[in-house]
């Protein structure tokens, strides 16, 4: 049957920020697929200029209020690469117990209230809530413990207020330490519950073949700095972003596009899960077993799993982490530092992918140039060709209107965007 | 619902976005421990961000994020239109927040920096009671779930809804932190309206005020404290000019 239609999806729901989908068919034939971002620009690489280093973190933290973390750690590794500052080892390792906290909340949010409703054509997680209350109750318990790790590590679920330049400004007490551990052991029944759940929903059958983008450091699994890598094959320093990213601005959408070594590359967690699959705990690949998904997997509805296979990674890393801090007596947290004129990017795996911030200081510390990358710009081109291609299988496949219209916002919400970010 | 026998009718909410971070309306799915019988308060009839169902009969809504394009002046005043009550939430929308940061440069000037030649439309931040009447004011970069529990119940109860007075010094003291000027540190804790239980000095690093003043502060005496303690009044400065909250004080100085 030749089909025409014309969606035009305006501010689409459950994601964060403003964008819009257009997909235009004509006789049964794609005339045109695109993914607009048309959020607000707030300007931060120019207002942060002048700022002091010191006051800089505490300010492109606002960039996002989903990983405000990774935004604060990201700028705070940039200006301390910048101007030669090394943070004690006890607060490096309170650092990455944060970035734990704030991914599995990010996580478990995208997980339940943004994800999920679509597979049991819900409009949202309220009336999960009625029809499947032990799921949502573990969704919200997973929710919970990576905030409570957020404001053990750093005072606040969003916006942290004690990551600091040179290290954090106070340390977690040892009680405190102590209840997480137990919270974390705790909720791993949630954890399985969760897992169980998603076991159970049918992901779309979608592959087109793209390059992941990721950061990779050979001992861990990524989190803050090391090596800027690519499915395909390309590795470069930290300081060599601009290379990874080639930003360019297109006509139609106010987020800027990047690629590298073909026509779009992706990043988030499945791009790490591709490129970093033997550095995961592995209770996290016993997991990723269980869902069938080995790297390099180039199916971006599994996006979603490769989350929840992070997530078992993340309890496991932050018992060992907490257990090194239970042995650390938590006093060396900050070092002193002279401002300094220098120049250096920091690159870390928030929630959403890789992050990027470049900072120049002068001699007094003030910034006099910055550059943000955010994990969403380095999406949206590869959420754009996706759009494309997803259409005409529908089309080929002599899906209706409505289906189709279904599986192009599940691509879109599937990749986590955090558009207001991307925009920044 | 009831409460002390008395029978309570939910209330039916919107929550809408415009230049931010979108980190205020998060907080309402933030507590977890609480969260269903917060949300067991709500009926809520719009919020595009955890939500896809839109209705426009909401009674209340909560407006987060500052205003930087004519075509949000335009959402602004249909949401003013729909609402009984419009509450600014969060910084963004009580004071125009950091975007506010850039109306310091020529607009012109701030798009070239980030977009090089691409014609981007963009205007000075704008708080939203500049644009229309706001009924109810929650300030916080984010807000704090706790007072806007607070704030809540007092709306589901018909009862009196009120932010504190009096500065974070207040909740710091109960807290028993050291005080930060004692660490060489300017904190705008004495000046900065409380409610957010001193979080910031609470966590060793200063308050910058996302709350804005406090009624009845004593700023100069502030300025004498900065000067005292032999502090940097470029930095007491920076920290002022954070959220945009002290604009009144700030000009009044230069």
């Amino acid at each position: 049957m030749k089909v025409d239609f014309d969606l035009d999806i305006r501010h689409l729901q459950r994601v964060e920020g403003h964008g819009n989908i257009r997909i235009s068919v004509r006789e049964g034939r794609l005339r045109e697929a695109a993914w607009a971002v048309v959020e607000t620009p707030r300007f931060f690489e120019a207002i942060v200029k002048g700022m002091s280093a010191e006051l800089a973190p505490f300010l492109t933290s606002r960039i996002c209020g989903i990983c405000s973390i990774s935004h604060t750690l990201t700028s705070i590794r940039a200006l301390e690469r910048a101007m030669e500052i090394e943070p004690p080892e006890t607060a490096r390792l309170i650092r990455l117990l944060a970035m734990h906290g704030e991914t599995l909340q990010s996580h478990a949010l995208h997980l339940f209230f943004l994800a999920a409703p679509d597979f049991l054509d819900l409009p949202n997680v309220l009336p999960l809530m009625q029809s499947h209350p032990d799921i949502v109750h573990a969704g919200l318990q997973l929710k919970e413990l990576g905030n409570e790790i957020s404001i053990a590590t750093t005072g606040r679920a969003t916006h942290p207020v004690s990551l600091v330049l040179g290290g954090v400004s106070k340390a977690p007490s040892k009680q405190r330490l102590k209840e997480l551990r137990q919270m974390i052991g705790e909720r791993r029944a949630a954890l399985d519950k969760a897992s169980w759940f998603f076991g159970t929903l049918r992901i779309p059958d979608f592959v087109r073949e793209t390059e992941f983008i990721s950061l990779r450091n050979g001992s861990t699994y990524p989190s803050i700095g090391g090596d800027l890598v690519s499915s395909d094959g390309v590795v470069r320093d930290e300081n060599d972003y601009l290379t990874m990213t080639n930003e360019y601005l297109v006509e139609f959408s106010t987020s800027k596009f990047t690629k590298l070594s073909r026509q779009s590359s992706a990043a988030g967690a499945l791009a790490r899960f591709n490129n970093n699959f033997d550095r995961l705990h592995p209770a996290a690949r016993e997991a990723a077993a269980a869902f069938g998904l080995s790297p390099v997997c180039h199916n971006p509805f599994m996006n979603s799993v490769a989350q929840l296979v992070e997530c078992h990674h993340i309890l496991s890393d932050a018992e060992l982490i907490i257990d090194r801090l239970l042995d650390d007596d938590l006093l060396d947290i900050r070092t002193e530092y002279k401002p300094k004129a220098g120049a250096a990017t920091g690159a870390v795996e928030a929630p959403r992918g890789i992050l990027y911030h470049h900072m120049e200081t002068d001699e007094q510390g003030k910034v006099v140039k910055a550059d943000c990358i955010i994990p969403t710009t380095q999406n949206n081109a590869n959420i754009h060709y996706d759009l494309h291609a997803l259409a005409e299988q529908a089309l080929l496949e002599g899906k209706t209107e409505q289906e189709t219209e279904k599986l192009c916002v599940m691509l879109v919400r599937s990749y986590d965007p955090c558009i207001s970010c991307s925009v920044h | 619902m009831n409460h002390l026998g008395i029978k309570t009718e939910k209330i039916r909410v919107g929550s809408f976005d415009f230049t931010c971070c979108e980190g205020c309306q998060l907080q309402l799915a933030n507590k977890e421990s609480t969260l269903p019988e917060f949300l067991s308060l709500l009926d809520i009839r719009n919020f595009r961000e955890i939500s896809s169902e839109r209705h426009d009969d909401y009674d209340i809504a909560l407006v987060e994020g500052s205003i930087t394009r004519s075509d949000e002046i335009e959402r602004l005043r249909a949401i003013r239109a729909r609402a009984k009550v419009l509450v600014a939430f969060g910084t963004c929308a009580c004071f125009g927040g950091v975007n506010s940061l850039k109306n310091r440069m020529p607009q012109d000037e701030v798009v070239r920096e980030v977009y090089d030649g691409k014609p981007i439309e963009t205007m000075s931040s704008t708080r939203i009671a500049d644009i229309v009447k706001v009924d109810f004011s929650i300030p916080g970069c984010p807000v704090s779930k706790d007072e806007v529990e607070r704030v809540v119940v007092s709306l589901v109860n018909h009862s009196l809804v009120s932010l504190p007075k009096y500065p974070v010094c207040v909740e710091c003291k109960q807290r028993l932190n050291t005080c930060l000027f004692d660490l060489g540190v300017i904190c705008l804790g004495p000046i900065t309206r409380a409610g957010c239980d001193a979080v910031c000095p609470t966590g060793k690093t200063a308050c910058l005020g996302c709350r804005g003043p406090a009624e009845d502060l004593n700023y100069p005496s502030f300025v004498q404290l900065v000067s005292d303690k032999a502090l940097s009044a470029a930095e007491m400065r920076e920290k002022l000019g954070l959220y945009n909250g002290f604009g009144d004080y700030l000009e009044h100085e230069s």
